[in-house]
């Protein structure tokens, strides 16, 4: 019988927790917000009263499948594109504003990037639009690009222009920045690599909104997770929440109860069958338990967790494919 | 140490034109690098003049298509350099990560422009080296320096198009849609046999052709060309950038609310 508590499971997080995903202050000022914004691609509207606010210091992770509107958000917020209604304001200011643009650093989904300039060339070209750069070697090392500066960026590997790109948001030593799926094609050394340098930045009171469609991603970086379908903001917390929240806890055990009645127990939102077992998702899965080893004598294979993000996510979108 | 701690200074009021600088010398590196640019740019040019002129050495049409090829030259290199390159970096989404950094718009503008008259500038060059040389043709001093103005000069209307091209033609029918614009315009304005060998009806259309008055004011450097007039031609070159920057302006705007 193996049970895994939902202390033990805390605990083990909380280890994983580095020091820069510590809780951002909830009274910091506001960096970025959306008040209310529409923004309308011919008869579709791809944002549809939108709410946002980044705080200072904070790692916020834009979650949604396609179409949600995760996209749009970033354009709006870096000034590339206008909304229909509401507004946007970035670092107190217009995000079309130059002096705006000077503190902002972007990682946006790019197909192809010039390849016939070497990555220096690229780095130094960036680092000559702000007043105030990086040093090139620290862009370099930021960035994880040691070794690969003389390179063209068509001789690159996917993860290695990811991390150009990464290395181009750094250039201006941005307060703000902007990562639109940020890992695609990221190797999981880069990957982690890449996680520690998004944590820095937030230690240092930079903010950073990061869209992605890896939970792992989300779960391992951000203070808070914002949850958009459709346009709207579904819900937002921190990554804890959002999965006690949505799914409580799960329980997977072998019961002879039937299905009606474990649905029945209180708390209980949803029992699926599992090979010979149950999966019982409950939001107070301790008075779920003592009711089952009260009822079920012979209840084995216990185990109870937290169910992942994942779980949350597709409960949230509706089971969407979370591509 | 000093250029350092004058770089990081906010008022700095040479900024932009360090920026311009420096992106239109990578610029003008990225061109050079992509052989399929450079080499067919300054390639095509170069091979016709080795054809048709030096075929007629030392007789007056090795002189006329000095200025034909060169109008070819100013004209490829910008509809190549800047349509067919910027509609690449539209689509890629490059373009998008340039406007959401601080670069100034007119910076980004300029080098493109810059680089692609030093690719006319480049093929004038050439030509003229070529003709006084294998073509046995007399050029003075004079008459080269003309023509690198008329390159130079004529690089605006022409990337005007360019950028109007890039925000209209989807970048993987790019190169195909320039070569259907810019052959037939070359051959109805005269860059390749003198207009009133051509068809009639053909005749009649050329001078409502920009290329037909770039041809013109080029033409004339040798006098195939009457010299009155120019200030005509002049004129219709930059009546058209107006309009090809009008176009182009209203065109990236109406993608941008689209959000492509």
């Amino acid at each position: 019988m193996s049970i895994t508590l939902p202390a033990a499971r805390a605990a083990s997080e909380s280890q994983t927790l580095p020091a820069g995903a510590a809780p951002a202050p909830a009274a910091a000022s506001a960096v970025a917000t959306l008040e209310s914004v529409v923004k309308r691609y011919g008869r579709t509207e791809a944002v549809r009263g939108l709410d946002l606010t980044l705080r200072r210091g904070e790692v916020v992770a834009l979650l949604g499948p396609n179409g949600a509107g995760k996209t749009t958000a970033v354009r709006l917020l870096l000034g590339l594109i206008s909304p229909d209604a509401g507004r946007v304001r970035v670092l107190g200011q217009d995000p079309r504003a130059a002096r705006a643009r000077i503190r902002i650093g972007a990682m946006l989904q790019v197909a192809r990037v010039p390849e016939m300039l070497l990555v220096r060339e690229h780095i130094e070209l960036f680092r000559s639009y702000y007043p105030h750069p990086l040093p090139a070697a620290e862009v370099v090392r930021r960035a994880g690009l040691e070794g690969i500066e003389s390179r063209r960026l068509g001789e690159l590997s996917g993860g290695q222009r990811q991390r150009v790109l990464f290395g181009l948001a750094l250039c201006g030593d941005p307060d703000l920045v902007f990562l639109d799926e940020p890992s695609v094609g990221m190797d999981l050394p880069s990957r982690r690599r890449l996680w520690d340098e998004v944590r820095g930045l937030a230690a240092a009171g930079k903010s950073v909104l990061l869209t992605t469609h890896y939970l792992e991603e989300a779960d391992a970086l951000a203070h808070r997770v914002v949850v958009l379908e459709k346009g709207r903001l579904l819900c937002e917390g921190t990554p804890a929440e959002i999965r006690q929240s949505v799914c409580g806890r799960r329980i997977r055990c072998v019961t002879r109860l039937e299905p009606d009645r474990l649905s029945a127990l209180p708390s209980v939102t949803a029992v699926k069958r599992d090979r010979e077992a149950v999966i019982i998702h409950a939001e107070r899965a301790e008075e779920v338990l003592r009711r089952l080893l009260q009822e079920d004598p012979s209840l084995h294979g216990l185990e109870v967790c937290a169910a992942p993000l994942e779980d949350a996510f597709l409960a949230l979108t509706g089971g969407d494919s979370h591509r | 140490m000093s250029t350092d701690t004058l770089a990081v200074q906010p008022n700095d009021i040479f900024r932009p034109l360090r920026i311009l600088l420096k992106e239109t010398q990578y610029e003008l590196a990225r061109l050079l690098r992509t052989r399929a640019y450079s080499l067919s740019v300054i390639g095509f040019p170069v091979m016709f003049y080795l054809l048709f002129g030096v075929a007629n050495r030392g007789k007056p049409v090795a002189l006329y298509l000095i200025a034909g090829y060169a109008c070819m030259g100013v004209v490829s290199a910008c509809l190549f350099g800047i349509g067919l390159a910027l509609a690449l970096e539209r689509a890629q989404g490059w373009l998008d990560l340039k406007r959401a950094s601080p670069m100034p718009r007119s910076a980004f503008l300029g080098a493109k422009v810059v680089s692609c008259a030093a690719f006319a500038l480049i093929i004038v060059a050439v030509l003229v080296a070529l003709g006084t040389s294998l073509g046995g043709i007399r050029i003075t001093y004079a008459q080269a320096a003309a023509l690198a103005g008329i390159a130079l000069a004529g690089s605006i209307p022409f990337a005007a198009m360019g950028f109007l091209i890039a925000f209209l033609v989807p970048p993987n029918a790019g190169p195909g849609i320039i070569n259907l614009i810019y052959l037939p315009l070359s051959f109805a304005s005269g860059f390749w046999i003198p207009v009133r060998f051509l068809p009639h009806w053909l005749q009649v259309m050329a001078p409502a052709l920009p290329t037909y008055h770039l041809a013109q004011i080029a033409l004339a450097v040798f006098g195939f060309a009457p010299a009155g007039g120019m200030a005509v031609h002049w004129a219709v070159l930059g009546g058209f950038t107006v309009l090809m920057v009008a176009a182009a302006w209203i065109t990236f705007e109406r993608s941008e609310a689209k959000g492509s």
